[in-house]
């Protein structure tokens, strides 16, 4: 332990604990503008400065260790006058345009403005001109806006190892961009969205199409549907007020009522039916073709991404299953239509994700037209049905809390439930892959091996005396360690060191997806997964194979997992994209 | 491979150039090539072979023999160490034509006592000016005098018997001691102890470490690093070799900017050479010690000089710097502890372990010992490179060694330390060369460069020059930096122009605060360095500049 003074106060912090970190210990805050939790501190900003007696220059509060006798000083003067001064030349190279930016009131900067009482521009505007990309459709990058704080690009390149923004130029011109003059959409960019969630400011965000669905909503032509992510339940309630992790399914169907859907259908269900084909691929491939294992999950579009441009030789092993998102999308513009008589083409189908790689995948293939039309028309964001419940003019919190979505398509097991956490894919698969291998459920649909947030989990559980080892990775650099696992095994033509394997880009799973609110820490993401463990212990069906909806779903229509109607509905491809290649 | 006898090469080395009647030096650097002594090279040989001399005399290409102005340089050495000794000036290869013709073979055929012809004298440069006489060469001993190219010369004129020494009588322990006590510090600007780093690093836990010669010298005009690396690139070779001993490290590696071609031509040459001898590579003259270099060039950023922004660099990364503590003696270097010397420090290192720490402590002042090598340029009338032992005052400098103006107008100011430094008055021109001195008076010693300004130089318009240097060169990373210097240039510009108020000089100030006491690295905090030592002794210039409200 280090014992050290801020402002006079004692604390005592654990050695590496910095200077901000035990500032906060002392309850006593320094504004920072560029330090994030989720990433190492960059010292880019300059506004966390404070005094440490015996050094000649102020130092960095977020990057400087707290050291044994420190005495800190947090605010002084001098402390204060470089802090403001420094806070109004990023101000001199950010637009004021707080009015017209979507992070309005939800801006560090703006925040910090405010903090500092800053009335008047001291200096003069010096904003370098450059374009707006918003190629990928999925996130918008303005380059203007960006305060150079270096969160996306850490996020991209180390957190995610994508390596699609990096700094280019240097001073004054430093700006954020793909490198060689291109647009995203050109670069391995995959579209997570982790740069714009971790954007401290409007220079990184999601591609708002939060008009298409009011146009959609006011037309009496239009049949409007929507599907909610796993995730969100556990998220939206935040920005209403609620404690994370605070499940408010109720209240979003409601509210989605209330905007003018004609139907409210729960992406959950769309969970238990990729369960029902991914679980039947692998119990296939566990007994016909182990060697065609590991079985890879494929629900997270941006992993799908990554693996086409850096990982093709793995192709092979991902499973052939829609995402939940698709899944509903055109069982909805099928099934659904068939049972309630409506012409799919008057359909308007609107997922609400955590995700802005959803926005691509919707699009991605030529299997997302399975019902013979775009089977989702438009997947907007987390933050973009915040917006639209601001909109709408609703007040969150007295909608009904225990609202139900539409049958069938909103009836899910508690497998479908954790579909959104990491882990959760993992777990509900195996619940229903060892009953169709064996033909017996688990004893405890509890495997406590795949829960957690470290970034990968490995696990063993045995099927009928078989061992089925698994691993579960998640933030996209983790992904690597297993590939090379399965890789150097491979090569060494021993067996695969896993069965099974799955993968979600964003840090948590989609509880910290890339179009989830801003300002998420690891703290904040383990709520958000007790959440959604508490959503599935508390139901009566744990494992999607007896979901009663999902066993009509079945016996009415697809006939059974892997029948030629569910490949021709629920299945897709991939192809190699060899140019991004490393 | 048998181990090299460094006696015995040295005694051939000797003996041959003792066999030559003369030879000639003639500067081959960067700055003289560029001024034609490539040429004056080739007509030289070919005179010396048309006169029937080309097996008598020996021409050799040096390093920068330091009097730039008056390049390029030849210096004629007949009969020996006791013989005579000339130097020409601004030779070209018609005047070396007459130099071979008329002085040097008349000279051997009269056995040496030949008086120069008079249409040749107005060429010579005295050799009794301050310029010469009042350096004291440590660093640049050799440099000028031996062919950089030929590792035989190197240790003909002493080299490598530090490494020798220290090999067989000295524990690292003692090395690092030996530095230590010599007084050495940092010459790239920093002026940090060079003991203290050499211990730091050599106390740090790590299996590999790494030795880091820096040689991204970047202030505009400073070409110290550049004149080693070019005129004696072994010396900084056993720096390194010493270095790596004192503190465990098994390799090094240059960074040399990739502007210094020649430098770096030079230096892969040099490492050939020595590990050719068997002074690089495994079981050093015979020893446990191993010891490799590497050369990785700098693209060119300044900001690269930075150790852990160059320390990126090697890696292979953006060159940005990152907040200390860790140090590089700590974790550096792809995590490894790594020691990041200059190229000036590293070459004094030989000079101290063969003389001794007390030889070396005996120059200069309180706080710093040995001497500095400076680039004395601007309106001097002798200008190029100089090394002072550290204490000789600014005076002797300027107006001695110098010559005072060239313009015939009255010196205003020297500006010291480069972008990072600041202007000294006239007024202060006693003050000695010392690190704590010059930063009392708001400037820096930095790694060396020394501008000699007179009335004529404008002293916001200096200011905003060497702002606009540091603004083109920041890196980006930090917000005081990056957004602070560009604003305070725009406003330095305005007020230079005639167009600014006492507002925008009262913002400049409070910019400059700003990046002082909030930039993460040396180049924010010491950018505006410029603007305010001029503001502090020139206030007067920026007054008169400033719009009033009768204007």
């Amino acid at each position: 332990m280090i014992n050290l003074t801020i402002n006079g106060i004692g604390v005592e912090v654990d050695e590496g604990t910095t200077i901000l970190e035990a500032a906060r210990a002392a309850k006593m805050n320094i504004p920072t503008l560029c330090r994030h939790p989720d990433l190492p501190p960059a010292a880019a900003c300059g506004i966390c400065v404070v005094r440490v007696r015996g050094r000649g220059n102020l130092v960095r509060a977020c990057a400087a260790p707290a050291e044994e006798g420190m005495e800190v000083t947090t605010h002084d003067p001098e402390i204060v006058r470089v802090r403001r001064t420094v806070l109004e030349l990023i101000l001199s190279g950010h637009p004021n345009e707080c009015l017209t930016c979507l992070r309005n009131e939800s801006c560090e900067l703006q925040s910090l403005a405010a903090e500092f009482g800053i009335k008047e521009e001291s200096f003069p505007p010096l904003i370098a001109e450059h374009p707006l990309d918003d190629s990928t459709r999925s996130i918008v990058l303005d380059p203007r806006k960006c305060v150079k704080c270096g969160r996306c690009i850490t996020v991209c390149q180390e957190q995610q190892n994508v390596w699609a923004l990096s700094f280019l130029d240097r001073g004054i011109e430093t700006r954020i961009s793909p490198a060689g003059e291109i647009v995203l959409a050109e670069s391995p960019c995959i579209r997570c969205g982790q740069c714009s969630a971790h954007c401290p400011v409007g220079a990184i965000t999601e591609y708002d199409q939060g008009g298409e669905v009011w146009e959609a909503l006011s037309d009496p032509a239009v049949y409007c549907v929507a599907q909610i992510a796993p995730s969100i339940r556990v998220s939206i309630g935040e920005a209403f007020g609620y404690e994370p992790g605070t499940n408010v399914s109720g209240q979003v169907y409601d509210a989605l009522r209330r905007m003018g859907f004609d139907a409210v259908f729960d992406t959950n269900f769309g969970a238990d039916v990729t369960i029902m084909e991914e679980a039947t691929e692998f119990a296939e491939r566990f007994r016909n073709s182990p060697e065609s294992l590991p079985l890879i999950t494929t629900c997270c579009p941006a992993w799908v991404d990554f693996m086409e441009k850096f990982h093709p030789e793995m192709i092979p092993h991902f499973s052939s299953c829609k995402s939940p998102q698709s899944i509903l999308g055109v069982l909805a513009k099928t099934y659904y239509a068939e049972q309630r008589r409506l012409d799919p083409a008057r359909i308007f189908m609107v997922s609400i994700m955590p995700c802005t790689a959803k926005k691509y995948e919707i699009h991605r293939h030529k299997t997302m037209f399975a019902s013979g039309r775009q089977d989702v028309d438009v997947s907007i964001t987390s933050r973009e049905l915040i917006r639209m419940i601001r909109q709408s003019g609703l007040d969150f919190s007295g909608l009904d809390c225990l609202a139900a979505a539409d049958s069938p398509l909103g009836e899910y097991s508690g497998a479908g439930a954790i579909f959104g956490a990491t882990g959760g894919v993992m777990e509900a698969a195996l619940r229903s892959a060892h009953y169709f291998v064996s033909g017996a459920d688990l004893r405890d649909p509890v495997i406590p091996a795949v829960r957690g947030i470290s970034g990968v989990k490995e696990g063993e559980i045995a099927i009928e005396g078989r061992p089925v080892r698994f691993a579960v990775a998640h933030g996209l650099a983790n992904v690597e360690k297993v590939l090379d696992k399965i890789t150097a095994a491979r090569e060494k033509g021993d067996d695969p060191p896993y069965h099974f394997v799955e993968v979600m880009a964003c840090p948590g799973g989609c509880i910290g997806g890339g179009g989830q609110a801003w300002e998420v820490d690891d703290a904040i993401r383990r709520l958000r997964v007790e959440g959604l463990l508490k959503d599935d212990a508390i139901r009566e069906v744990r494992v999607s194979h007896r979901n009663p909806s999902i066993e009509k779903l079945y016996r009415d229509f697809l006939d059974r997992p892997l029948s030629d109607k569910a490949r021709q509905l629920l299945h897709t491809s991939y192809r190699p994209r060899r140019k991004y290649r490393r | 491979m048998t181990e090299p006898d460094l006696k015995k090469i040295a005694g051939e080395e000797l003996a041959r150039q003792g066999e030559k009647s003369a030879r000639i030096a003639c500067c081959a650097s960067t700055g003289c090539l560029s001024s034609g002594s490539g040429e004056v090279m080739e007509a030289l040989l070919e005179a010396l072979s048309s006169h029937g001399l080309a097996d008598k005399v020996e021409v050799v290409p040096t390093g920068c023999m330091g009097l730039c102005s008056h390049g390029p340089l030849l210096g004629l050495e007949i009969g020996g160490e006791d013989g005579f000794r000339f130097l020409y000036q601004e030779v070209n290869p018609l005047l070396t034509r007459l130099i071979v013709a008329e002085h040097l073979l008349p000279s051997l055929e009269a056995g040496g006592d030949f008086p120069v012809p008079e249409f040749l004298s107005s060429h010579l440069l005295p050799l009794d000016i301050p310029f010469f006489t009042r350096q004291e060469k440590v660093v640049l001993a050799n440099a000028g005098r031996i062919n950089p190219e030929r590792i035989e010369e190197y240790i003909a004129a002493g080299g490598y018997r530090a490494l020798e020494k220290i090999l067989r009588e000295k524990t690292p322990d003692a090395v690092i001691e030996e530095v230590a006590r010599s007084g050495l510090r940092g010459r790239g600007g920093g002026g940090y102890p060079t003991g203290v780093k050499w211990r730091n690093t050599a106390d740090s836990r790590g299996g590999e470490k790494f030795i880091i010669c820096n040689g991204d010298e970047g202030d505009p005009g400073a070409y110290m690093d550049r004149s080693i690396l070019e005129g004696d690139p072994h010396a900084v070779i056993e720096g390194m070799l010493i270095a790596g001993y004192a503190v465990g490290a098994q390799s090094g590696w240059f960074y040399i900017r990739a502007e210094y071609p020649l430098a770096v031509e030079r230096v892969e040459k040099a490492l050939k050479q020595a590990r050719g001898r068997g002074l690089l590579g495994k079981n050093i003259l015979g020893t446990d010690f191993s010891f490799d270099c590497r050369v990785r060039l700098g693209a060119g950023a300044f900001v690269c000089g930075e150790e852990t922004a160059l320390l990126a660099s090697v890696e292979g990364k953006r060159g940005t710097p990152r907040p200390r503590p860790p140090y590089p003696s700590q974790s550096g270097l792809w995590d490894s502890p790594s020691c990041v010397n200059n190229v000036e420090t590293l070459a004094n290192v030989p000079a101290i372990i063969r003389q001794g720490a007390g030889w070396y402590a005996g120059m200069g002042t309180e706080t710093s010992k040995g001497t500095k090598v400076f680039a004395l340029t601007g309106k001097a009338r002798y200008s190029g490179l100089i090394e002072v032992p550290m204490g000789t005052t600014l005076r002797e400098i300027v107006e001695e060694i110098g010559g005072g103006s060239s313009s015939g107008r009255p010196l205003k100011a020297i500006q010291t330390g480069g972008p990072s430094g600041g202007v000294i008055p006239v007024s202060l021109l006693d003050t000695p060369v010392c690190y704590e001195k010059f930063q009392e008076l708001g400037s820096i010693m930095g790694s060396g460069g020394m501008i000699v300004m007179d009335g004529a130089d404008s002293m916001a318009e200096i200011a905003a020059f060497y702002l606009e240097f540091t603004v083109d060169e920041s890196c980006g990373k930090c917000a005081p930096c990056r957004i602070g210097g560009k604003q305070m240039l725009d406003l330095l510009k305005k007020i230079a122009a005639g167009e600014g108020n006492a507002r925008d000089l009262s913002q400049v100030r409070r910019l400059s605060e700003a990046m002082r006491r909030g930039s993460l690295c040396g180049l924010g905090q010491t950018a505006p360095n410029p603007v305010d030592s001029t503001l502090r002794y020139f206030e007067g210039e920026y007054l008169n500049l400033l719009k009033t409200d009768d204007d």
